[in-house]
């Protein structure tokens, strides 16, 4: 993966998976303790203490078409080469958080990538989902909550065109306007 | 100076939405489903999922409903675009970039006609 957000989309995936109806994705990035921590939670199936020991194993999958399953144990290793490091917990039957931290200046940190791009096609794609996304520099923060929005439009679909339209821009605007806060200091 | 997207601009969207739909003829509900396991993505899924809402978006298509799924077992043949209609059984296709996604969409969910070259086979 080339991007943080590709991974935040990878993990997000299991969590859709494990049955949640709610999930939430933070990336917070603090340029005073120069870290950058991103979060997934969600209240699906879960694991149990073996399994969540065992993810981290690259040789280690659920699924059955083959013996390898290489997403967790790609970005813990990207974090840790960034100063960094990667937490899961769970409760079987309540669900899984799964935080992720690197130094943000580190030279081997990829780039976050294009997270309207990728927070869209989970919120269109999973729409039976309620999606919270976070995304804060410092003390500047844009939540998006997708359960409003849905409210408001009372029953039209998430592909109509012009709803489309609205969420990539809404998506795109509040980070932007994070990022143009933040440089404004 | 603000150009923060607000609840009311959603409202003017569902009017406009609720309007389309009293106009238009229904065409029966085409699916279409993107392949978003791990190997999905590390072959550039996201793209091609994006390509797909952009087309919708501009070519204004009502009725599409646009669905992820995990690993299907066709690693080497990543991404994975599969296309559902009323009248076709379901239709396979792999190594989709976004450009494919474009021609899939376009001659097959919109003129109904499969694009042979790029269906998987079995």
């Amino acid at each position: 993966m080339r991007e943080l957000a590709l991974h935040l989309l990878d993990i997000a995936e299991n969590s859709i998976s494990a049955r949640a109806k709610n999930i939430i994705i933070e990336v917070a990035e603090n340029t005073k303790t120069d870290r950058l921590h991103m979060s997934v939670q969600d209240d699906g199936i879960g694991m149990d203490a073996e399994t969540v020991s065992r993810v981290v194993d690259p040789f280690f999958t659920t699924r059955t078409t083959r013996k390898v399953g290489l997403g967790i144990p790609l970005l813990k290793a990207a974090a840790e080469a960034c100063n960094g490091y990667l937490r899961l917990e769970s409760t079987p039957g309540h669900g899984t958080r799964l935080d992720v931290e690197f130094q943000n200046s580190h030279i081997d940190r990829m780039p976050l990538g294009d997270l309207p791009g990728t927070i869209l096609p989970l919120v269109v794609g999973s729409p039976n989902v309620h999606w919270v996304f976070k995304y804060s520099i410092d003390n500047h923060t844009f939540v998006f909550d997708d359960e409003p929005i849905k409210k408001e439009l009372d029953g039209i679909s998430l592909t109509e065109p012009d709803v489309l339209a609205f969420l990539r821009d809404y998506l795109k605007e509040g980070i932007t306007d994070i990022k143009i806060k933040q440089s404004l200091l | 100076m603000d150009k923060v997207k607000s609840l009311e601009d959603l409202k003017r969207v569902r009017e406009e939405a609720l309007k389309k739909r009293q106009a238009k003829v229904v065409t029966g509900q085409k699916e279409i489903i993107v392949g978003m396991g791990t190997v999905g993505i590390a072959a550039g899924a996201r793209e091609t999922l994006k390509a797909i809402l952009d087309y919708i978006e501009k070519e204004n298509l009502p009725d599409i409903v646009v669905r992820q799924t995990g690993n299907i077992g066709l690693d080497s043949l990543e991404p994975i675009v599969q296309v559902v209609t009323v009248d076709q059984p379901k239709v396979t296709y792999g190594k989709v970039t976004p450009d494919i996604a474009r021609q899939i969409m376009h001659d097959h969910v919109v003129g109904g006609k499969v694009v042979k070259e790029y269906v998987v086979e079995g």
